[in-house]
């Protein structure tokens, strides 16, 4: 057997290293500022786990330990580069410049999605496994057919790549070289089910078999991350077609808040990934390089509970969505059925007012 | 008392027991036992040749079954939510339903599919969903629900014996609802509708969750000195309506519940049926309480959604006001 790539910039250790074949041009200004982007996920992410727990949310899917996937992919991008995400990019959306609060809205059950996916080119939330893999390639053609500087990313998790949506998506890109970057997240899990019971063989060696290059890097790295999806975005732009990534990674927290993963895998394993951290890997860096002292760190620790607890206000004081939205928004155009159905529920709803005045 | 996701997993296991060829399969549905653990337990004892976690693929999951069916195996496939089952729409409306009549009766696909379906738990999007009129609606395909433990248990292992696929939907805001069950025989078949309490004033018919709401409503009408006759549909396709017909004869008024859709919903079907069978019998046209013709709205929102006592309530005051 060939043996397994992994490219890598940043070892757990914290030590700099190259890559020939991803040479990243980066300013020490931008390390720190990546850093500050990793705490400030994490911190969100404890907070909105806090939250669902004390019952202000429905649910809640933890993004912990995949910060350095999403913020270093998430960064990459440039404004126009539209990324399609699933339900666990909240360090992408970090990234886009997604207000926090909003990523809240559907796990606390008062909308579906909750932001305009234009504002940040950062497209709604897909719960269903796969499917936005082939939306962001469709989106990918339009701006092939636009001729426009832009490239799409499409996010998907390593049980997504067992669907058929997932596979016609690298079907289609690659037969038109669509400006798309898939970047799978394989975080060793799908719910309770290991890598193992999705693939026989390396995601990353997929894409050979769709006619386009695929690279496995380490997903706790986030200048590893950053350089490989630069250079595949830059290859989508020059018109060289798809590319896949597999970030390598782990899923330190549950599925879901709904879920128990004592039930189906081993404590030792965390405990592993732990040693290799996305965020130590980049504080040792910064520290033992002297690129940042306890004030730098202090005052970013500060930042992001400042964040945290607006986060909280914001999602306590969200308003309940009104009855009517129901019904609002579900065609474009007038439908006179559902106008109907409408008036008549809320007329119902105003017959118990009324028997309440009397 | 057991509860009914304890029922659906004693009926598998009895089933797994008594035949050799049957088999579960699903996502998480081994290690895990299921995300409601309505599979607990079953890998640890019949192996994980028997009960299989699959790769994450529902048209997979459903497709390999069939193979499996026709090698001479009972696939019991498990669709994780409601919303989830769209994936694998062609393997079951194109391909499973319809099998046994292109191969002119040689094929037959003993199938299972069970979908836990219905909202109420304060899910997030895909996870709330009835979708049951789209397979109800499809030649081929046998679809039954069940709204009690001893339902659960019994209904489940028919399904399994049937020679024909079976669209299985549990009630899953009731899989914590707790009742004895009978473990000696089934007092019904799987294609029987019950009675669940009789009345004279008017007939309430329902299925799967809303069910204990019918029986509630009809408390609070006996209350107020209103005879209200339940039924429990179990099955939905087909319908076993003769029991509805004479209750309809005998109470002049129907009330039907579901929380699907109204629109094509079943309960179309139904009033149209008792339309031409019991005209004459008739004081009020038949109502439908059910959801509206929108997508399963935000959590927050569903209990505007979900027909209600109160809902039924207010269709029962119309039925008699004719
Ligand atoms: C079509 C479909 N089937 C099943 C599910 C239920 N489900 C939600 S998340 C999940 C596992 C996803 O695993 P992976 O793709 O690795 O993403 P991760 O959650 O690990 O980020 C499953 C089976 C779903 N959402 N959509
Ligand atoms: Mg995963």
């Amino acid at each position: 057997m060939s043996e397994l790539q992994l490219v890598q910039i940043l070892s757990p250790e914290g030590e700099l290293l190259t890559d020939p074949e991803y040479p990243l041009d980066i300013s020490t200004e931008e390390i720190r500022a990546l850093y500050r982007d990793l705490v400030m996920v994490r911190r969100f992410d404890v907070e909105a786990t806090a939250l669902q727990r004390q019952g202000e949310l429905g649910l809640w899917a933890q993004s912990l330990g995949q910060e350095a996937a999403q913020v270093g992919s998430g960064r990459a991008l440039i404004p126009g580069d539209y990324a399609f995400p699933t339900y666990r990019e909240h360090g992408v959306a970090w990234a886009k410049g997604v207000p926090p609060e909003k990523l809240l809205g559907m796990y606390r059950g008062i909308n579906h999605g909750g932001w305009n996916p234009h504002d940040n080119d950062f497209h709604l939330y897909t719960l269903v496994i796969g499917s936005q893999t082939l939306h962001a390639t469709g989106y990918a053609m339009g701006i092939q057919r636009d001729k426009s500087n832009n490239a799409v990313i499409a996010y998907f998790g390593d049980g997504a790549t067992s669907q058929g949506d997932v596979n016609e998506a690298f079907t289609f890109a690659s037969v038109y070289h669509a400006p798309v970057v898939f970047f799978c997240q394989n975080n060793q899990w799908a719910i309770s089910q290991p890598i193992e019971s999705q693939t026989k063989v390396a995601l990353y060696k997929r894409a050979a078999g769709f006619g386009f290059p695929g690279v496995r890097v380490d997903g706790n790295d986030v200048l590893a991350v950053l350089a490989v999806t630069r250079v595949a975005l830059a290859r989508a732009r020059a018109g060289e077609g798809p590319t896949l990534i597999e970030a390598f990674t782990y899923r330190m927290g549950a599925h879901t808040t709904s879920d128990d993963p004592s039930r189906y895998r081993l404590a030792q394993e965390l405990e592993e990934w732990k040693l290799k951290d996305p965020i130590a890997r980049v504080k040792s860096y910064l520290t033992r390089s002297g690129l940042a002292n306890e004030d730098f760190f202090a005052d970013i620790e500060k930042e992001a509970e400042a964040m945290a607890s607006k986060l909280r206000g914001d999602i306590i004081d969200a308003e309940d969505p009104y009855v009517e939205a129901i019904f609002d928004y579900v065609y474009a155009e007038p439908h006179p059925i559902l106008e109907a159905e409408k008036n008549a529920y809320i007329n119902y709803l105003e017959s118990f007012a009324e028997g309440d005045k009397e | 008392m057991i509860t009914l996701g304890k029922a659906i997993n004693m009926g598998l296991r009895r089933a797994l027991t008594e035949d050799p060829k049957v088999l579960v399969m699903g996502e998480d549905v081994g290690k895990l036992g299921g995300v409601f653990r309505v599979t607990e337990n079953l890998q640890t004892e019949f192996g994980e040749d028997r009960i299989i976690d699959t790769p994450l693929a529902e048209s997979g999951i459903l497709g390999t079954a069939i193979g499996l069916a026709l090698r001479g195996y009972r696939p019991v496939c498990e669709i994780q939510f409601d919303g989830f089952v769209y994936p694998a729409f062609d393997q079951i409306t194109s391909q499973l339903a319809k099998m046994h009549s292109r191969s002119l009766g040689t094929l037959k696909l003993p199938v299972v599919v069970r979908i836990p379906y219905g909202g109420g738990i304060g899910a997030v999007e895909h996870h709330s969903e009835s979708n049951e009129t789209y397979f109800a609606h499809t030649a081929g395909l046998r679809v039954v629900t069940c709204s009690n433990p001893n339902d659960a248990y019994w209904m489940m292992q028919q399904a399994i014996q049937s020679d024909d696929p079976v669209i299985f939907f549990e009630p899953k805001r009731r899989y914590w609802d707790k009742a004895e069950i009978d473990e000696a025989a089934p007092s019904l078949g799987l294609h029987e509708t019950r009675t669940v309490q009789e009345g004279n004033d008017l007939t309430l018919i329902s299925y799967g969750p809303t069910v204990r709401t019918a029986i509630e409503v009809a408390a609070v009408c006996a209350k107020e000195g209103r005879s209200v006759e339940v039924m429990d549909l179990r099955t939905l396709s087909p319908l076993d309506l003769a029991p509805v017909f004479e209750s309809a004869q005998k109470t002049g008024r129907v009330v039907i519940l579901h929380e699907a859709p109204t629109f094509l919903g079943l309960g179309a079907e139904i009033a149209s049926q008792i339309t031409e069978e019991c005209f004459y019998s008739l004081d009020a046209p038949v109502l439908r309480v059910g959801g509206f013709n929108v997508p399963y709205p935000p959590a927050r929102l569903e209990e505007h959604y979900l027909p209600d006592l109160d809902r039924t309530l207010d269709a029962i005051d119309r039925a008699f006001a004719f």
